[in-house]
């Protein structure tokens, strides 16, 4: 039956979520966003709270995101990644760069708990896992990537420059994307575990970026790093057909998840925006024809619209998820649309806001520098274009490139 | 007729579903094809008779919306869920199958010349209008569903957006009945639609002005002795040559706007077809009131029901909404299929990221008009307020539908632009998305 309505059951999730982002993230938003690589100390304690309600089921966290095995039960579901979008799109309602650096919360942990063995997830078991797989060389185009990794005994030896690592000197684990084999392409590409503290691992360089500021973003050398042979994520062997997909299927589940991040910025900017119009008079019946009324209502209308695509969007490519629907085309679809519109619509806040918008005494100039990321990381807006591009038109990576 | 053995078969199956329970004639199903008895089982298993409508059964008087409402809500499930009911999927895919079989074909000539009368009798025997017709008064609706009504406007839309209009007229005009009408209007006027031949009807709203203003229309209702006298111009009124039924739409001093139900044959009436850009098939007709007396009992509701012009409106909006889908999807299947096959340098045009990006954005944003159409139909089912709904939806189409279909010219570039295909002829279509009003009532 055709219902776009949040249960009440998430309701409730996503209202604590709120209540956690109002309360403890905006408070210190802007102090972090000044102090650029000062640690949010604040987020320990939340580190426990966020734990208690993953472990209560709530969904929070990005261990849940996981395509539901098909043919179990016919009846549809509202699970783990509809929860986990609209937790993020909360919290991010709050501060995206603090959402970003939740001590436990990497997108590392998403591939450890798409992944990992039961023995593995076991013995990373709450522990904070960054991501690296952009290289000096290699962004979107991440099979291109040149760190290695070679069988040495019982050990993977790594070596290789890292890049743009979220949580790089924060988390407690990085995932590391390697090569095997350069001449057998994406196929050979396998991502690798490495404790903080390993020997030959090392952070050298924290960016200062745009926005999301309070996320650290780190450069990590790999030299001669030494680590176990079973700290390999998935198989060792070399399918040229299966893995590469293997790695990009984390991807179908954590864009939808980007797209929340930049829905909840978004939010942000309108909610606010709307607020300081109200405060000039203005109201909002969407009641007279689009082009009687006055233009800046027609515009928040109009963002409101965009808005509300991008929300529907990240829950459906969410939804077939939990229901165990193939979801790479919707997952691009909504980051695609997600990145795009949520980055427009806090600029253009800015703008019918005039100077209170550009002023650092409100947040809006903050949440129009942070959005930008979301239509980068995780594939850029044209790289989700040619996902989906890909699916519609039936074309293999071959023919359109 | 080639199509007729598709859709006889089903056509057929509906119109005994939809009047006969006897066990006479459910013995015959055992003699018929499958698609027959496929749609049979699924709807025995739902509906005691009837089809297009949600699985629940009706009180034995007419019910006006606010009741239905009432007894929705108690079946709701509280889950976030984009599937369809089987009896929605099952009218889906006949639709779909009269869209792609029956509409398509005709779609070029019924824009250059006349709906040929055939599709009429066809579309009765879909059994449309009669699918909101409460079965209190030998209809096969149980409850009206504004999202099984915004789906069929989606899957005839896919055929051809103004055969789509003309043939959903009648419902319209029959889910507006349902929804404001007193019981004796509804009493009245709905048995007419279960019959065997097609009735036209219409919704006159619309006025010819450059800055038409839904909420102060310039056609005027003044009480008589005797009822009420009319006077004022209505534009975009389909099948308006042919109604003769029309409910229309005029401001009643001190009681603002209000529906009138006209009958042909009152005189002062003068109905002329109209020459737009685009939709002709849909029959949009000029219709002049020159001193139109009615009686008392045309004021749409009478004294029973609370009108709400608002709402109204925004039911409207979604079938607009639902049918720009359908065109939309049309376009897109459409270039996806063109542009695979067309060479250009050595390769198909779709091998380069300037013509698939195109078509990926066409694809995304017809998603988005999608969930926000879905999402206010879903709404006004559940009895939730959807005004903002539906205007942000409205909001969306308008102006994404009409992307889709300039984008979908210029994808085929030169042969878009002429009439050996269909997109130039959908590019005039959906520029009426933002347009319409009170075209289809949901």
């Amino acid at each position: 039956m055709i219902n776009l309505e949040i249960p009440k059951k998430l309701r409730q999730v996503g209202d604590m979520a709120h209540a956690v982002a109002e309360g403890m993230f905006r408070p210190i938003s802007r102090k972090y966003d000044r102090f650029e690589h000062a640690y949010p100390k604040e987020l320990n304690m939340l580190r426990s709270i966020l734990q208690g309600m993953s472990d209560g089921g709530s969904g929070m966290g990005a261990e849940g995101l996981s395509q539901k095995k098909k043919g179990k039960s016919k009846e549809i579901k509202n699970g783990n990644n509809m929860a986990v979008v609209l937790n993020m799109m909360e919290i991010c309602w709050g501060d995206s760069a603090l959402a970003l650096t939740i001590p436990g919360q990497g997108l590392g942990n998403a591939a450890i708990a798409a992944v990992a063995t039961a023995e593995q997830k076991k013995r990373f078991d709450g522990k904070w896992a960054a991501m690296a797989i952009t290289e000096p060389d290699a962004g979107s185009d991440s099979a291109a990537i040149n760190t290695t990794a070679v069988l040495d005994g019982d050990e993977w030896v790594l070596n290789g420059e890292k890049i743009f690592v979220t949580c790089g000197e924060r988390a407690d684990l990085v995932v590391i994307w390697a090569t095997l084999d350069k001449s057998l392409g994406r196929a050979a590409i396998k991502s690798f575990v490495v404790e903080k503290e390993t020997p030959g691992m090392k952070v050298t360089h924290l960016e200062k970026k745009l926005g999301i500021r309070a996320s650290d973003t780190a450069t990590i050398m790999l030299d001669n790093c030494r680590i176990p042979r079973d700290n390999i994520l998935g198989s060792e062997t070399i399918d040229t057909k299966k893995s590469f997909a293997g790695v990009m299927q984390t991807f179908d589940n954590t864009r939808p998840v980007v797209a929340a991040m930049s829905v909840g910025v978004a939010k942000a900017a309108l909610d606010l925006t709307c607020e300081l119009l109200s405060r000039e008079g203005l109201t909002f019946q969407y009641k007279e024809n689009r082009f009687e009324i006055p233009a800046i209502e027609a515009e928040i209308y109009r963002m409101e619209a965009e808005l509300e695509a991008a929300r529907l969007l990240m829950f459906k490519a969410a939804w077939m998820a939990d229901n165990g629907k193939p979801n790479s085309k919707e997952a691009s679809m909504s980051k695609a649309k997600a990145g795009r519109v949520g980055n427009e619509i806090t600029l253009r806040c800015v703008e019918l806001c005039s100077s209170l918008g550009y002023s650092e005494n409100h947040l809006l100039e903050k949440w129009a520098r942070d959005s930008k990321i979301f239509d980068i990381f995780e594939g850029t807006q044209q790289i989700q274009q040619l996902v989906v591009a890909r699916r519609v038109l039936k074309k293999r990576s071959t023919d359109l490139k | 007729m080639s199509n007729n053995y598709l859709i006889k078969p089903m056509s057929m199956a509906l119109e005994m579903l939809g009047r006969i329970s006897s066990s006479e004639h459910v013995n015959r199903w055992k003699l018929r094809e499958p698609v027959l008895k496929l749609v049979y089982e699924g709807m025995r298993h739902s509906v005691r008779v009837g089809k297009f409508v949600q699985s629940q059964y009706l009180t034995s008087k007419p019910l006006n919306y606010d009741e239905t409402l009432k007894k929705n809500i108690p079946l709701k499930k509280d889950i976030f869920d984009l599937t369809l009911t089987r009896e929605q999927q099952m009218v889906r895919d006949e639709l779909l199958k009269f869209s792609k079989q029956v509409m398509r074909p005709m779609s070029r000539d019924a824009d250059s010349g006349e709906v040929a009368s055939e599709f009429f009798s066809q579309v009765n025997e879909l059994g449309l209008a009669l699918s909101g017709v409460p079965e209190a008064i030998k209809g096969a609706g149980t409850v009206r569903s504004p999202v099984s009504n915004m789906l069929m406007a989606e899957d005839l839309g896919y055929g051809d957006m103004a055969l789509a209009i003309a043939a959903l007229s009648p419902l319209g005009f029959v889910n507006l009945m349902t929804e404001f009408g007193s019981r004796d209007q509804q009493a009245r006027y709905l048995p007419t639609f279960t019959g065997e031949t097609f009735v036209p009807a219409s919704i006159a709203l619309m006025e010819p002005e450059a800055r038409f203003n839904i909420n102060k229309l310039k056609t005027l209702a003044v009480p008589t002795n005797a009822g009420f006298r009319l006077n004022g111009v209505k534009c975009m009124v389909p099948l308006g040559t042919q109604s003769e039924l029309m409910i229309v739409f005029a401001e009643l001093a001190d009681h603002g706007n209000r529906g009138f139900i006209l009958e042909r044959h009152y005189p002062g009436i003068t109905i002329e077809k109209e020459l737009n850009m685009g939709l002709s098939a849909a029959g949009m007709s000029r219709v002049v009131l020159t001193d139109v007396e009615v009686p008392v009992s045309a004021l749409l509701g009478e004294q029973e029901v609370h009108y709400s012009h608002e709402r109204m409106i925004d039911l409207a909006r979604i079938g607009t909404c639902g049918l720009s889908l359908g065109t939309c999807q049309a376009v897109l299947d459409f270039v996806i299929k063109y542009a695979n096959d067309r060479i250009a340098f050595g390769e198909p045009i779709s091998n380069r990221q300037a013509v698939a990006f195109m078509i990926a954005d066409m694809a995304i944003e017809l998603e988005s008009m999608r969930m926000l159409t879905y999402r206010a139909a879903g709404r006004a089912e559940q009895g939730l307020p959807f005004h903002r709904e539906a205007y942000l939806a409205q909001l969306m189409c308008a102006q994404r539908a009409m992307q889709i279909g300039t984008d979908g010219v210029q994808i085929l570039g030169g042969h878009g632009y002429v009439c050996e295909y269909p997109v130039e002829l959908w590019y005039r279509q959906l520029r009426a998305v933002g347009i319409l009003e009170g075209t289809f009532v949901v």
